[in-house]
């Protein structure tokens, strides 16, 4: 047992050699260099260049911006718009209570009565992403317009009055950010679920609780890290949404991503549209710092 | 008093323990019925999709109509008639191989770096850990809008380079971490073994390391692959001149969507859902 074995000394037998060494030294850096600097100048550093953007002048005709420290573009942004703010929160919002509350029975029951299916099961529920976001928005637009398949059937039926219309209201948007995001909810649910351990339920239903108490009292609170996983993961990327507004909401009720994308796209207000990202980062940071304050950041890696 | 004496043997074969007849009709009819509801919630647009692209048209301008015209095949023979939309197809699987291979090798490499080394060694850990999990959960509309940002200031002309660029740097962590997650069980010993029967590092790399953690890679590749084909928010931002599938049927919203949109659609997903039961039926046979 006590026998000493080299390798598994450190250094053992290479440390006599200087050359590999200063490679098994380096070895860690040079894994995670490639990758950390893609990430430092495509993803940090652009995040920075948002926040100076967000403080300089721009000419809105040639889009060339100067650094000019105004501070004040974040005021103006956010009296010009709070509206779309609001309007996003409460979208998002719904979105994602309505996905919770839809996906958590079928988590539930994939997780514990799933059996030999849970692949399958598993499978079904990514179905969405197979077809693309886009179109399946643009699917949506056709499921809901006036004249398609649900509302012209009815309509014909004189089940709805004819200027009845779902299209371009709040509800076809929270419809369609509701099923563009349900995967994100339901996937995190079940894999926070499938991780209770069926003994503590079991010892439950031994002490006598009952169906209710068991559920409340157990299977809730060992859920809570997949609750908040999947609210992290739906509310926060549908906070930022333009798509399904554009689409299912007609011109009204004006998320505050299409305003960030006109700043961009169509004004060339780079340093408007900057200040709105950051608020929007800000306030997504907000979620985002909770749950690695509770959770701890490495957990999302058990939830994508 | 039975359920205390078999309480284990339950418990290892993952059943739910037996209850009153009261539970059973939940969990044998309720739920079920519920799941297959929600799946078929999930599925109904998929079907609607490929309906719609037997859509005939009867306005003369190529343009699914809300309403049902008749049944035709017509957009499946005629499925490249519109060049725009064949080629921002075409560039958006190029795209999409790119991205793959760029961001699966490099994140494959940081993998390895998390998995194997701790702080002395690998300094900054914690904050590199940080700044993944903070580009997985930032909305991506504030990822796609700072990259435009920097373009525009370094004044770098947008196209495929560009969507290149963003569409690696949203896919590395997730490779990282589903090659991190698979390679949970690795056995170090056997790169030992290798380099005390005589192999370099590279050799062991490629005849040891690669061949234990290829399905790890598999999987963090079909990520990669996903993400990107799928990518609309920063691709939009990004893409200038090339235009990748997902923006241009975007574009195509405001004028009114091209039947063979839907056969492009119908198409992917066929192949999509042909490949992931292949690989259930296979993972089914391997068990």
């Amino acid at each position: 047992m006590e026998q000493p074995v080299l390798a598994d000394h450190p250094g053992g037998v290479t440390a006599r050699r200087p050359r590999p060494r200063l490679g098994k030294a380096l070895a860690p850096y040079l894994l995670s260099l490639p990758a950390g600097l893609w990430l430092l100048v495509l993803f940090l550093v652009p995040l920075v260049v948002m926040l100076s953007l967000s403080l300089q002048s721009c000419n809105t005709a040639t889009g060339a911006c100067v650094m000019t420290w105004h501070w004040g573009e974040f005021g103006q942004q956010l009296s010009l718009y709070h509206a779309q703010f609001i309007t996003s929160f409460y979208f998002a919002g719904a979105a994602t209570i309505l996905d919770l509350i839809v996906s958590f029975p079928i988590a539930y029951w994939i997780a514990f009565h799933g059996g030999s299916k849970k692949n399958f099961f598993l499978l079904m529920l990514l179905v969405p992403f197979f077809v693309s976001f886009v179109i399946r928005t643009v699917v949506w637009e056709f499921i809901l317009s006036d004249q398609g398949i649900i509302l012209g059937t009815l309509k014909n039926a004189h089940l709805l009055p004819q200027n009845f219309h779902v299209l371009a209201t709040g509800y076809a948007v929270v419809a369609g950010l509701a099923y563009n995001y349900l995967p994100f909810t339901a996937l995190p649910l079940y894999v926070a679920i499938e991780r209770i351990d069926k003994r503590v339920l079991d010892a439950a239903y031994d002490l006598y609780a009952t169906r209710r108490q068991a559920f409340l009292r157990v299977i809730l609170p060992l859920s809570v890290p997949g609750l908040f996983a999947a609210f992290l993961l739906t509310f926060v990327p549908a906070l930022g949404d333009y798509l399904n507004q554009q689409i299912l909401g007609g011109t009204s009720n004006t998320m505050i991503g299409t305003v960030i994308q006109n700043a961009f796209l169509v004004n060339l207000d780079y340093a408007g549209g900057s200040a709105l990202s950051a608020v929007l980062l800000a306030i997504a940071l907000v979620g985002i710092f909770a749950y690695a304050r509770l959770l701890g950041s490495r957990t999302i890696e058990d939830y994508i | 008093m039975s359920a205390v004496v078999t309480a284990p043997a339950s418990a290892g074969t993952g059943q739910a323990p037996r209850g009153a007849p009261r539970r059973r009709r939940w969990t044998r009819f309720v739920l079920p019925a519920y799941s297959w509801l929600i799946i078929a919630y999930l599925v109904f647009p998929i079907a609607v999709m490929i309906l719609y692209s037997f859509n005939k048209v009867t306005t003369g301008l190529p343009q699914v109509s809300f309403a049902w015209n008749g049944f035709t095949t017509q957009w499946y023979q005629q499925w490249k008639d519109i060049p725009q939309l064949t080629s921002s197809f075409w560039l958006s699987i190029r795209l999409a191989l790119a991205a793959t291979i760029v961001a699966t090798a490099l994140g494959t490499l940081l993998a390895l770096a998390l998995v194997r080394y701790r702080p002395p060694q690998l300094r900054g850990k914690g904050f590199l850990e940080q700044v993944m999990f903070l580009n997985i959960a930032a909305p991506e509309i504030v990822m796609g809008a700072s990259l435009l940002g920097l373009f525009v200031t370094i004044n770098v002309a947008r196209g495929f380079l560009t969507l290149l660029l963003a569409h690696v740097a949203f896919s590395i962590a997730y490779v990282a971490i589903t090659v991190r997650a698979r390679m949970a069980g690795f056995d170090r010993s056997l790169e030992e073994a290798a380099q005390d029967l005589g192999a370099n590092a590279w050799v062991t790399f490629r005849k040891i390391t690669l061949p234990l953690i290829m399905p790890g890679v598999m999987a963090g590749a079909l990520m990669a692959f996903a993400l990107s084909i799928d990518d609309f928010v920063t691709s939009n931002f990004v893409s200038g001149a090339a235009v990748p599938f997902p923006v241009w049927v975007y574009g195509a919203t405001r004028i009114g969507i091209p039947p063979q949109v839907f056969v492009f659609g119908s198409a992917i997903f066929a192949v999509g859902i042909l490949c992931a039961l292949a690989s259930i039926v296979v993972a089914r046979r391997q068990t």
